[in-house]
C-alpha cells in the first residue's frame, strides 16, 4: 500500500486507463499546459502528448458535446469540467445527447465517456459555484452517477467508469483533492453500483456519499463516546443504488439516517427514505431522518455557510431523534 | 412584412444545355433517390394526416438535392448526422425504406426499433449517425464524430446538416472555434430554407448572408444553389477534399426551400402562396429529369419504371411497416444501457 492524495488517485487511474488503451483521452479547461486546474492531471500533457490531453476554451456545451460525438465514434473520452456548476451548461449533451443515445438509435450508437470534475461546495464561492448534483444526474436514466468520497474509492472507480460502456457521471470534490488515502501499489477496479460499509456498527445506520459522509464520520466517533454504534453506508454510487446494503443494514440497526450534501427535494435521502418504508417498513423502530444542506441556495458568508450546511450536531441530534434520546 | 427569402438567381436557370458535367449515371442516381425521397415522404405526410402513426413529422420535400448531391460526392466510409428533418439522409445513402416506415409507425422493426421516430433515425451500417431532437446539438456532436476521425488518423470526413434556425444556437459558436483550432474534417451544412419554424432568417439576425458565421472564426465558407444537386455535390467535393488533406472544416450555406410547412400542424401564415409557388418552380427533380430528357439518356418508359419502382419501394414500406409488431413492454428495459443486468427500479 502506498498513501496518495485524491488528485493523485485520479491521475493514476487515468494514466493506467490512457496506456492500456489509446482510445481512451483527456480533455477540458486547463487540463495540459496549465496541468489542471485542481493538478489533478499533473504530468499528463508530457506523458501523453497533446493528441490525449487537450486544453479547451471555455465552452462546456461545444466541448462535451464534441466528446459525446467522439464517443459515438469508437472513441472514449474523459471531460473534465473544472467544477459541474458549470457543466450546467453542457447539461443538453449530457442529458440529452449521451444519456439517450443508445435508446434512441435502437441500440446502435453508445457513449462510453466520462464527464468529471468538482462537486458541492468548496468554501466562500456563493451560490453558482457550490451546488451538488447527485440528484440531478441520478435522476436520469442513461446515466451512470459516481460519487467516491476517499482516494481508494476514487481510484478503483473512476477506472470502472473509463472501462464502462455507458456515460458515466464522476462528481468528485474541490475539498477533496488534497485528501490522502491509501491505495495499492498494482492496478485495481471498483466495480459501479456497490456501496461499502465503511464503518461497523449496531445502533443506526448511517448512510451517506461524497465528501460530507467525513462529517457523519466525526458524528459516530462522538457518539461513540455516549454509547452509540453507527454503522455508515457510503453509497459510493447513485445510480444505480446499492439499495440492497441499505435495507440489509438496517434490518440489524433498525433506525437510519441519510446525511446528504444537497438539498432535501427530490434528493438521494428522500429515495433511500422512501425506499426504506417501501422495503423496510416492518423493521424500522423509528422515522428514517435525514441530514441535508438548508433549501436554500449556498451563501458567501462564513455564518451562512455554517447555518446551510450539515454539520456533526445536526447528525448527532438526528440519530437521537432515530433513538429517542435526547 | 411577408420575409422573401433570396433565390441565388445565377444558378438557377433550367439547363438547356446537354454538355453536363456530370455523367448520365449520376443524373440517374440523383433522380431515382430523390424521386424516392419526395415519394416516401409524400405517403409519410399522407399517413400522418391519416393518423396512422403519432409524432412528428417535419418533411424534407424541397431540399431533396442537398442529400443527393452531398452522397453522390462522398464515400462510403465518410459520417453523416443532422437534425430532426431526418428522412432523407438515410434514404439517399441506401437504407431500406421500410426500416424507416417502420419506425415512423413506432414497430420494433424500425432503424431505431421504434423507439426514435421520426426525429431519431439512424443506420450504423450506412454510418447514418441520427437524427438528433435537439436543435444544434448535432453540430457539436458532428464535430465530436469528426474528432474521432481524424485521432484514428483516417480520410475519412463528417458531414452535419442543420437548418438555418441551429446557427441562431451557442453551440454552433463553440463547435466553430473548436473545429478550427483542431482543423476537424467536418462540413458543416445549413440546409437554409429560410425559415426556423415560422421565423425568417431576416428576422432572426441582421446578418442575413449566413455565410458569413464562418469568417469570424476564419473557416472557409460560401453560399451555394441547394436546389441543383450539381451545385451541392460540387461544393460538398471542394470541402471534403479541404478536410481530407488535413486542412480542416467547411460551411456551406446551402440555399433550398421547404414546399411544405415546418411539420404537419403548419398554417404557413408566414410565407406568401407567391414564394412557394417561385420557389416550387425550381423543383430539383423536375430539373434533374430535364437534364435527363434533353440528352435521351432514358426513354419515357424507363422513366415510367423508375417512377413505377419507386411507387412499388414505397407501399412495400407502408405494408412492411403495417404489418411490423410494436415493440414489446420488456423492451422499454433494453438499449438504455450497454450493461445487461443494470438494476432498474421496478416497483411492480
Amino acid at each position: 500500500m502506498k498513501v496518495v492524495q485524491f488528485r493523485e488517485a485520479l491521475r493514476e487511474a487515468m494514466s493506467e486507463e490512457m496506456r492500456r488503451d489509446e482510445s481512451v483521452f483527456l480533455l477540458g479547461e486547463e487540463v495540459a499546459e496549465y496541468n489542471g486546474a485542481y493538478k489533478v492531471s499533473q504530468g499528463m500533457l508530457d506523458e501523453f502528448g497533446p493528441k490525449r490531453v487537450i486544453d479547451t476554451p471555455i465552452a462546456e456545451l461545444g466541448f462535451a458535446g464534441i466528446a459525446v460525438g467522439a464517443s459515438m465514434n469508437g472513441l472514449r473520452p474523459v471531460v473534465e469540467f473544472m467544477t459541474w456548476n458549470f457543466a450546467i451548461l453542457a447539461a443538453d449533451q449530457i442529458i440529452n445527447s449521451a444519456a439517450k443515445m443508445l435508446q434512441m438509435s435502437g441500440g446502435q450508437y453508445h457513449c462510453p465517456i466520462v464527464f468529471r470534475g468538482g462537486n458541492g461546495q468548496a468554501g466562500q464561492l456563493a451560490a453558482t459555484h457550490s451546488q451538488s448534483f447527485e440528484a440531478f444526474y441520478a435522476h436520469v436514466p442513461g446515466l451512470k452517477v459516481i460519487t467516491p468520497s476517499n482516494p481508494y474509492d476514487a481510484k478503483g472507480l473512476l477506472k470502472a467508469a473509463i472501462r464502462d460502456n455507458d456515460p458515466v457521471v464522476f462528481l468528485e470534490s474541490e475539498k477533496m483533492y488534497g485528501d490522502k488515502g491509501e491505495i495499492p501499489e498494482g492496478e485495481y477496479i471498483i466495480p459501479i453500483g456497490v456501496a461499502d460499509v465503511k464503518r461497523k456498527g449496531t445502533d443506526v445506520t448511517i448512510v451517506s456519499f461524497g465528501k460530507i459522509i467525513k462529517v457523519a464520520y466525526e458524528a459516530a466517533e462522538y457518539l461513540e463516546k455516549e454509547g452509540i454504534s453507527c454503522e455508515i453506508i457510503d453509497l459510493r454510487t447513485v445510480r444505480p443504488i446499492d439499495y440492497a446494503a441499505v435495507v440489509e443494514s438496517v434490518k440489524k440497526t433498525n433506525r437510519c439516517v441519510v446525511v446528504e450534501e444537497s438539498w432535501p427535494l427530490a434528493s438521494i435521502s428522500s429515495e433511500i427514505s422512501y425506499h426504506l418504508q417501501r422495503y423496510a417498513f416492518d423493521y424500522l423502530d423509528a422515522p428514517v431522518m435525514r441530514v441535508t444542506q438548508t433549501d436554500t441556495p449556498f451563501a458567501f458568508a462564513p455564518s451562512l455557510i455554517e447555518e446551510a450546511l450539515p454539520n456533526v450536531d445536526r447528525i448527532v441530534k438526528a440519530v437521537k431523534q432515530t433513538l429517542y434520546r435526547n | 412584412m411577408s420575409a422573401k427569402s433570396p433565390a441565388p438567381k445565377a444558378q438557377t436557370k433550367k439547363s438547356n444545355s446537354k454538355t453536363t458535367k456530370f455523367p448520365k449515371e449520376t443524373y440517374v442516381k440523383w433522380y431515382k433517390d430523390m424521386l424516392l425521397m419526395r415519394r416516401f415522404e409524400e405517403k409519410a405526410g399522407q399517413l400522418y394526416i391519416q393518423q396512422k402513426f403519432g409524432g412528428f413529422c417535419h418533411l424534407y420535400i424541397g431540399q431533396e438535392a442537398i442529400v443527393a448531391g452531398t452522397v453522390s460526392a462522398c464515400r462510403p466510409d465518410d459520417k453523416h448526422m443532422t437534425a430532426y428533418r431526418d428522412h432523407a439522409h438515410p434514404l439517399g445513402l441506401g437504407t431500406d425504406p421500410r426500416v424507416l416506415m417502420a419506425e415512423l409507425y413506432g414497430k420494433k422493426t424500425g432503424c431505431s426499433k421504434g423507439k426514435g421516430g421520426s426525429m431519431h433515425f439512424f443506420d450504423k451500417e450506412k454510418n447514418f449517425m441520427g437524427g438528433h431532437g435537439i436543435v444544434g446539438a448535432q453540430i457539436a456532436m458532428g464535430a465530436g464524430v469528426a474528432f474521432a476521425e481524424k485521432y484514428k488518423g483516417t480520410e475519412n470526413v463528417a458531414f452535419v446538416s442543420m437548418g438555418d434556425g441551429a446557427v441562431r444556437q451557442g453551440a454552433l459558436h463553440e463547435t466553430f472555434n473548436m473545429a478550427m483550432i483542431w482543423k476537424l474534417p467536418v462540413i458543416f451544412i445549413i440546409e437554409n430554407n429560410n425559415y426556423a419554424m415560422g421565423t425568417s432568417v431576416q428576422r432572426t439576425t441582421n446578418v442575413e448572408d449566413l455565410s458569413k458565421i464562418g469568417l469570424s472564426y476564419d473557416m472557409p465558407s460560401r453560399s451555394v444553389n441547394g436546389m441543383r444537386p450539381e451545385t451541392v455535390h460540387e461544393a460538398i467535393e471542394e470541402a471534403a477534399e479541404r478536410a481530407r488533406r488535413g486542412d480542416g472544416p467547411t460551411l456551406l450555406d446551402i440555399r433550398t426551400y421547404r414546399f411544405k410547412g415546418h411539420s404537419m400542424s403548419d398554417p404557413q401564415k408566414y410565407r406568401t402562396k407567391e414564394e412557394v409557388s417561385e420557389w416550387i418552380e425550381k423543383d430539383p427533380i423536375e430539373h434533374v429529369l430535364d437534364v435527363i430528357k434533353q440528352n435521351n439518356w432514358l426513354t419515357d418508359q424507363e422513366i415510367e419504371e423508375i417512377g413505377q419502382w419507386v411507387k412499388k419501394e414505397v407501399e412495400e414500406s407502408v405494408k412492411f411497416a403495417e404489418e411490423s409488431p410494436l415493440p414489446e413492454p420488456h423492451e422499454l428495459y433494453e438499449d438504455v444501457y450497454m450493461q445487461e443486468d443494470y438494476p432498474y427500479i421496478k416497483e411492480y
